[in-house]
Parts: C-alpha cells; sequence; structure tokens
C-alpha cells in the first residue's frame, strides 16, 4: 500500500478528479494532440504564446490518473513560463519520472515533486511524459500527432 | 446480486470436475505460478494473453535440444530421423486434437496471425477480385481485421463487418443480410478475447455455405477452453497459437480442407515446400510441406504436441466445465462490486471477464492488481473497434485457465476493493 499511495498521491488523485484548464483554449495559437495507442491515453493542449512566452495554456484529453493529473499539473505550471523555462521544466520531470534524477533537486520540481513515485512502476512512466511531449509538440508547432509509442 | 443468464454457479467450489486432478495439484505443474510478484503470491489472471507452459513442454522442449535436435526430413542420420518423426508425430496429435481427416491439413505456423495472413496472402490473392467481400464480426481481434484490409486494398475489394448487440453478441440476422453473391469468404473468431463471447461458428458456417462460402474461423482463444472439432464444425480454415495452449510461443497451426490447401498457392518460397528447383521453374511440395518454407520451429512442435497431451489428460470436457464454473463465481464476485461493469456480457461466455470503474481507468486497476500480485491486462486488448463500439478507452480484463480457483478470483475482487479505497 505505501508504494501505492507514493504513486497516486493525493494531489495527483484530486487533479484526476478535478482537472484545472480543462477546456479548449479560445485564441490559441499553438495546439498538439498525443495519445498513448497502448492504453488509449489521449491528450489535447492549447497553447496562446505571446512571443516567447505561454500566456494560457489548457488541455482536454481521456485516460489514467496519472496521465491526467500530469496534463492538469502541467497546464498549472506552465503558465507564465517561456519556452526555454518549459523545455528546462520538462528535463527534470523526464530525470525524475525515469528515475535518471542524479540527485536533482526535487525542490525545484515545485508540486511536480508528486510524480516522484512513478519512477519506481516503469509502465506507468509514458503515461506521465504524454501530456509534457504533446506540449512540447504544441511549442514546435508541429501538426502531426504524439505517440508515446 | 443478480443471477447471470445462462451461466450456472455450483454451490460448491467445482473441486471434482477435474477427475483425478484437482485445481491444487493441477498448479504443481505450473512451475511459473510459484513465482512471488512485490512479495505476494503470483494469481495469474492473464490467460488470454499467453499461458503458463507445464514442466511437462519445459521438458520435451529441452529434452528436443539436449537429445533429439536436428533438421527434418533432410538427413538420412540417426538425429534427423527422430527429429523428423517427433515432427511429423506432432503433426498427428494436433489432427487428432482437432479431429481432422488428414494430417496434411494440418500446417505449422508462427501462430493464429500467421495462419490468418497465411490464408489472406494466399486464398485471398488468388480468388478476391475487385468489389468481392470479405465478412468479419465487430469483436474481432486486429489479427482478423489487418490482414482482410491489406488484401481487400490490393484487390479493392470490400470488407464487411457484422455488427453485435450491447451485450456482445454477434447479430446472426445480420450476418444472414450480409452474405451476399459478392461474399468470398468469412472470417470470424470463435471466441472474442477482449468479451469473451463464444460466437455460434457452427450455424455461421452452416449459412455461409449455403451460399457455397468459406470459412475461417480464428480459434485463438477457443481451443484451450473447450473441445474443438473441425470437422463437426465443417470450417475451412481453423488458425490457433501454442502460446494460448499451455505450449511454447511462436508456434501455432493452420488447419485447412485439403481441396482448398490444394488449389492455392504458397504463401512463402523457400527449402521444404519444394520438390525440384531449376531457375526455369520449380515444383511445390505436396500438403502440407508447400505451406512450411524453411527450417520450421522444430522445437516449439516438439512442444506444442507435449502440450496438447497435458490438455488431454486433463479433459478438454473437464476444462470446459471446470471454468464455466469459474467464470460464473467470478462475474457473481465482480456484478457485487460497486461501480464496476462488465463489457460483454453474453449468453455464451468463455474464459473472459472484462470491465470498467466508474471514475477508475483500466491502468490504474491494472497498476493496483499488479502490486497485489494479480496479473490482468489493461488497455484495447489489441481489439481498438470493440473498445469504440462499447464506448470505452480500455478494459480490465482477467481471464482464466483450469489452474485458475476461486481463490484467485477472491484475490481480484479483493484487489479491485483496494483500487476502489485508493481512489476514494
Amino acid at each position: 500500500m505505501s508504494d501505492l499511495r507514493e504513486l497516486y498521491q493525493q494531489v495527483i488523485l484530486d487533479h484526476y478528479k478535478k482537472p484545472r484548464n480543462f477546456q479548449r483554449l479560445d485564441g490559441a495559437n499553438r495546439h498538439a494532440e498525443g495519445h498513448n495507442p497502448l492504453c488509449g491515453d489521449q491528450i489535447a493542449v492549447y497553447l496562446h504564446m505571446d512571443g516567447d512566452t505561454i500566456k494560457e495554456i489548457s488541455f482536454q484529453g481521456a485516460g489514467c490518473a496519472i496521465s491526467q493529473s500530469a496534463a492538469s499539473l502541467m497546464t498549472t505550471v506552465l503558465k507564465g513560463k517561456t519556452k526555454a523555462e518549459a523545455e528546462e521544466l520538462f528535463a527534470k520531470f523526464h530525470a525524475m519520472v525515469t528515475g535518471d534524477g542524479h540527485g536533482a533537486d526535487p525542490m525545484e520540481l515545485g508540486k511536480l515533486a508528486v510524480f516522484c513515485g512513478v519512477s519506481e512502476f516503469p509502465v506507468r512512466v509514458k503515461c506521465a511524459s504524454l501530456p509534457w511531449h504533446t506540449m512540447r509538440a504544441a511549442l514546435e508547432g508541429k501538426d502531426e500527432a504524439v505517440s508515446t509509442e | 446480486m443478480k443471477p447471470v443468464v445462462g451461466q450456472r454457479v455450483a454451490k460448491e467450489p467445482c473441486q471434482g470436475c477435474l477427475v483425478g486432478f484437482g485445481p491444487e495439484k493441477i498448479r504443481q505443474d505450473f512451475p511459473a505460478l510459484r513465482v512471488t510478484v512485490h512479495g505476494k503470491p503470483l494469481v495469474y489472471l492473464d490467460n488470454a494473453a499467453t499461458t503458463q507452459k507445464p514442466q511437462a513442454v519445459l521438458d520435451a522442449v529441452v529434452r528436443y535440444y539436449m537429445q533429439e535436435n536436428s533438421n527434418v526430413h533432410r538427413g538420412v542420420h540417426f538425429l534427423s530421423q527422430v527429429a523428423t518423426q517427433a515432427y511429423d508425430g506432432a503433426r498427428t496429435r494436433v489432427r487428432r486434437f482437432l479431429n481432422a481427416a488428414h494430417d496434411h491439413e494440418i500446417v505449422f505456423t508462427r501462430g493464429t496471425t500467421d495462419g490468418i495472413n497465411l490464408v489472406a496472402q494466399s486464398y485471398g490473392r488468388k480468388y478476391l477480385r475487385a468489389g468481392d467481400e470479405v465478412i468479419v464480426t465487430a469483436m474481432e481481434h486486429h489479427s482478423n481485421i489487418v490482414p482482410w484490409q491489406m488484401i481487400c486494398d490490393e484487390k479493392r475489394a470490400n470488407l464487411k463487418v457484422v455488427p453485435i448487440t450491447d451485450a456482445g453478441e454477434l447479430r446472426l440476422d445480420e450476418y444472414e443480410r450480409m452474405l451476399s453473391d459478392r461474399t468470398r469468404l468469412v472470417a470470424a473468431v470463435h471466441v472474442s478475447n477482449a468479451l469473451g463471447t463464444v460466437n455460434p461458428v457452427r450455424e455461421m458456417i452452416a449459412l455461409a455455405h449455403a451460399r457455397g462460402v468459406p470459412v475461417l474461423v480464428d480459434g485463438a482463444q477457443s481451443v484451450s477452453h473447450a473441445p474443438v472439432d473441425v470437422q463437426a464444425l465443417d470450417c475451412d480454415f481453423y488458425a490457433f497459437s501454442g502460446h494460448k495452449l499451455f505450449g511454447p510461443t511462436g508456434i501455432g497451426v493452420l488447419y485447412g480442407k485439403a481441396e482448398l490447401l490444394e488449389a492455392m498457392p504458397p504463401y512463402q518460397g523457400g527449402g521444404d515446400m519444394i520438390s525440384a528447383v531449376t531457375f526455369e521453374k520449380t515444383l511445390y511440395n505436396t500438403l502440407p510441406y508447400k505451406f512450411e518454407a524453411g527450417t520450421p520451429h522444430i522445437a516449439g512442435v516438439v512442444g506444442l504436441a507435449a502440450a496438447i497431451e497435458y490438455v488431454e489428460r486433463i479433459g478438454r470436457k473437464q476444462i470446459a466445465a471446470y471454468e464455466a464454473d469459474l467464470l460464473a463465481y467470478g462475474t457473481e464476485l465482480l456484478s457485487a462490486i460497486p461501480g464496476l461493469r462488465l463489457i460483454g456480457t453474453a449468453k455464451d461466455k468463455a474464459g473472459v471477464l472484462s470491465f470498467v470503474m466508474d471514475g477508475i481507468h483500466a491502468h490504474d486497476i491494472g497498476t493496483i492488481l499488479d502490486m497485489e500480485g494479480v496479473a490482468v491486462r489493461a488497455g484495447h486488448h489489441c481489439a481498438m473497434p470493440v473498445m469504440k463500439r462499447f464506448g470505452v478507452p480500455a478494459t480490465a480484463r482477467a481471464s482464466v485457465a483450469f489452474y485458475n480457483t476461486r481463490a484467485d478470483m477472491d484475490a481480484l475482487a479483493k484487489g479491485i476493493h483496494k483500487a476502489i479505497e485508493v481512489f476514494a
């Protein structure tokens, strides 16, 4: 049970049940879709970029608790960040969930640190990283859908 | 607790069903069932994906490599004769297992997928014309959809899909209506891997034959659960996999009626499938070798024969009765869990309990059950059209074999309650 509680932390369950910024974004100028064919998770990420800055961000989707809460939390931390800051945050987040942290300070990740338990569940890494990959595709302005496969 | 129509629940656990064996004794034959997972005993309920292997199968494969290893149909030396005998003997065993009329109607393949592709590429390429139709059902595994899409695309033929009801049963009336002068082949799953539905293949075959249409039956999920008699069914092709029948991976069987196989061109070219080769012309070998190009998976064939022997010793009728009881028990347990919805509630089912939960995604259920040592599959089960039909992205699926027990079902239910607790 302790491992499970580490994976399904209250913050994660809260964001799963009440996702933040869960809508299409009026005035979005970037958009990308991602899916995980293994489990059917789907995410659409909408960005309103003001120059290099993420002015607004939202998502829609359906999937497991990890993917949906990761998307929800991602939108809450990326608003107002620059493209470079978003990339840097993704690199740290990815290192944490893959267990490739090399002593990275979880404090730097703030509330995203609730996903630290994911590294104990290798098959769930894709769930946590799908929204981020999709967000990056939106940043890059790529049109094709992102797949975790 | 609502009783499930058509399913009988015994008052007492059906220990006596497996005559002289009993599941506890049988479990000792399967080394993998002794594995512990996250410190808990393994409860293996992913048998529709693959089954565990009894010691007898492992021993047969090891014995083959240690004492009999040689190529077949090639050497005059001792070992080659031993290997050839084992290989051809296995074919006879498979023929009896399916009650086929002739040994040469049994073609060894890599598995069900390979067998279906063989028929699509060989039969389909020869007989399909533009505007022709191939009929499949809405509950097919991708392996009985994609090979037909590929050949239909190539031949500009059309794939027709028989719809299913909300219970996951085939609309036999629709099927009958869809059969037409343009129908060239019906390819239907015997037992659905995603829903557990047992299709009325005998009726489907009779209806198709009335119009002169041959039928391929995907038997991947049926051979391990109940007796199969290809002559009684009168199917034209029947494909199954060794690894879902307690045998090795990478080996399977395609049964085909001799007159159909005779008329079909080879699927692959190479050694063993020829009788004479010159650069001008090649004479193909007779059945079944025409369809077995290259050195076959001899160890796999030997292992498959051992698996069939094992299954026959327990008895497929006994297996069917025991599993029906187990499935009914599990159905009752799961139906009583609040927020749980079974996907696939056909009257005639085998082996599978597919379900979704309110507010808990199948993938999360899978992870939480795994932490309890309970192995289920979570996802679309290589049947994405089935998921779409039921409006769910994925299901969690528990699938049984004869070595599973009521205690395994109890562990499953307990694990689901744990998931509810975590997500409360």
